[in-house]
């Protein structure tokens, strides 16, 4: 680092005055910097912008999803209003919410402080918690497909030691427990990944703190609740937020384990829309759908950054 | 005088074994699943029926080639590899010329394209995906490996560009003023110099975007239909559903798709977690 310092005092007058050349250059340097954003504004556009705009036009048609669309104006949204199946998909999403808004976090906090008060293994066990972070969805399902499975899960393996309450439970096939079932896959996949961003945090926290703490007789509650969560605060409402939107969108594990089965129990919005867009051709009010979750997503984020500027402090 | 000192500390330093305890179980409900996982790999079906969720009592392989062969992994696994390294490089070269005009070609505008680039990599599948669909058929992309591989370009750039840009700004520019001063183009400014300096970023911002074309699931059912294009994700699926009984099959099949994923893992975690806990919250 010394000699890159260096360097720059030595390199800087002269390419300082080098620098100024004329005009000529100053126009090469500015067309070759808009010719290296071009790949990404291309990609970026075509897929992304330019669809994303086209679904606003979309939504307020009658289209299949191939072939011309006819403008039905507000249609689309009159028919989500008293949709039944969309009035029940979003309540599995509250839900989803509540159980992310809990779970995940009070596991993410529970390891990130006790990994933070821990030096040996530490790193042993950072990563053990990551290892299901990285894994592909589709094999994190069969996965616990096979665990849960009511006949040969772990049901009838707890029945031969003397618990019976669990055997022959079809977790993934009941309309009770399908999307609690399903939560709780993708949660034993996300929960070590938020471990690690609480950890991060919590390591920027002044450790002098835990040790005043201490000298005024704090326990370790005390500890956690008045110095670990206040030295967190920023990422943790980072993760409050991500989850409130995260919930509203999901989609992957229950497309892969349930599809919103059984008899819609774990249906939520994303794969509602899904089915409407490439199982019944609905795909102008697929795009009202999908317009309305962005919308929503979109109004948390900014009533999130209005409190802010409010002065609350999250 | 030790054991005096000794027994000091200890009444000031509370013990850390409950501590442990706690993180030996949170590890255990991580891994256990993963332990079964292998366990179930290397059983016969029969075996599987008497003792699901145990350590096998005599290990058989045969699981592996016969999942090899019924799963199209011969297939399926070049198509992920196609797709995984197509994405690598294109975002590579995408965020790394965007990148670098925004740190170091004092590109106007700059401060908009950070915003728009926020905004595209929080934007959600849902807006985009039903005119996409349409549009991709229009262009006959769909059921390509190309068509799928700008898909991936376009989701990993905005997310891959920003955090190059924030390392390349803490980067000391004296090195490409030299280069400039010596006659160099900005292209070779950007291979020569940029990109030996700053090849950590780029490990970074490969090592992500590849775990995620590796690992996508959604895209990769929705625009490939086609049994011999499929990636190793959206074909397991498939074979899952029709081995759904046979658990040796379909757990050997999982951990031929998680092996090289893993594996590379362990190598690199460090950059691996600093890079996806940097990337914020897709997925």
């Amino acid at each position: 680092m010394e000699v890159n310092r260096a360097t720059v005092e030595a390199a800087g007058p002269q390419g300082a005055a080098k620098r100024d050349p004329g005009r000529g250059l100053r126009r090469r340097r500015l067309m070759t910097a808009w010719l290296f954003m071009l790949p990404l504004l291309v990609v970026n556009v075509l897929v992304i912008l330019g669809p994303s705009v086209a679904t606003v036009y979309y939504s307020f048609t009658e289209w299949s999803g191939i072939g011309p669309a006819e403008f039905v104006g507000l249609q689309n949204y009159r028919d989500i209003v008293v949709d039944g199946d969309f009035w029940s998909a979003l309540i599995h999403n509250l839900i989803w919410t509540v159980i992310f808004l809990t779970v995940p976090i009070g596991m993410g906090l529970l390891g990130a402080f006790l990994l933070s008060q821990i030096t040996r293994y530490q790193m042993v066990f950072r990563i053990l918690y990551f290892i299901p972070y990285i894994m592909a969805s589709v094999v994190n399902a069969a996965l616990w497909k096979n665990i849960l499975d009511p006949a040969r899960g772990i049901g009838s393996a707890l029945a031969t030691v003397g618990f019976p309450y669990l055997e022959g439970v079809s977790f993934f096939g009941s309309e009770r427990l399908a999307l609690p079932a399903v939560a709780f896959v993708d949660n034993w996949h996300w929960w070590g990944f938020v471990v690690l961003l609480f950890l991060t945090a919590l390591q920027s926290v002044d450790k002098e703190l835990y040790e005043a703490a201490r000298m005024d007789g704090a326990n370790r509650w005390q500890q956690f609740i008045n110095v670990t969560i206040p030295g967190i605060r920023a990422t943790l409402v980072f993760v409050v937020l991500m989850t409130i939107i995260g919930s509203l969108l999901v989609f992957d594990y229950i497309y892969i384990i349930t599809r919103g089965g059984p008899a819609g129990a774990s249906e939520v919005v994303s794969t509602l829309m899904y089915k409407e867009a490439f199982a019944r051709f609905e795909a102008g009010y697929a795009a009202a759908l999908g317009l309305g979750m962005t919308f929503v997503s979109g109004l948390i984020i900014v009533v999130f950054l209005y409190l802010r500027r409010r002065g609350w402090e999250i | 005088m030790s054991t005096m000192m000794r027994g000091r500390r200890q009444r000031r330093e509370p013990s850390k074994i409950p501590y442990y305890i706690i993180l030996v179980l949170l590890a255990l409900f991580a891994i256990g699943p993963l332990v079964i996982l292998v366990f179930n790999s290397l059983k016969t079906n029969a075996e599987i029926g008497r003792n699901p969720l145990g350590p096998p009592h005599s290990p058989v392989f045969e699981n592996f080639p016969t999942a090899w062969s019924q799963g199209h992994f011969a297939t399926t696994l070049i198509n992920s590899t196609i797709l995984t390294t197509g994405t690598v490089v294109g975002v590579c070269i995408i965020a790394g010329t965007a990148a670098y005009a925004m740190a170091r070609l004092n590109l106007p505008g700059t401060d908009a394209v950070l915003l728009y680039l926020f905004v595209a990599s929080a934007l959600p599948f849902q807006l985009f995906l039903v005119p996409l669909f349409f549009l991709w058929s229009t262009l006959q992309l769909t059921n390509t490996l190309f068509g799928l591989i700008v898909i991936y370009w376009a989701i990993f750039s905005p997310f891959a560009t920003l955090l190059l840009r924030s390392y390349l700004v803490a980067l000391p520019p004296g090195f490409e003023d030299a280069a400039r001063i010596d006659g160099a183009s900005e292209l070779q400014v950007l291979t020569r110099v940029v990109l030996p300096l700053s090849w950590p970023g780029f490990l970074t911002i490969a090592l992500v975007s590849g775990l995620g074309a590796w690992n996508e699931f959604f895209f990769a059912i929705t625009f490939i239909q086609d049994e011999n294009l499929k990636p190793v994700t959206t074909s397991f699926l498939a074979f899952q559903s029709s081995f759904s009984r046979d658990w040796g099959l379909t757990s050997a099949a999982s951990i031929i798709i998680i092996l090289p994923v893993v594996v590379l893992f362990l190598g690199l975690q460090r950059r691996f977690i600093n890079g996806l806990t940097a990337g914020g919250l897709k997925g």
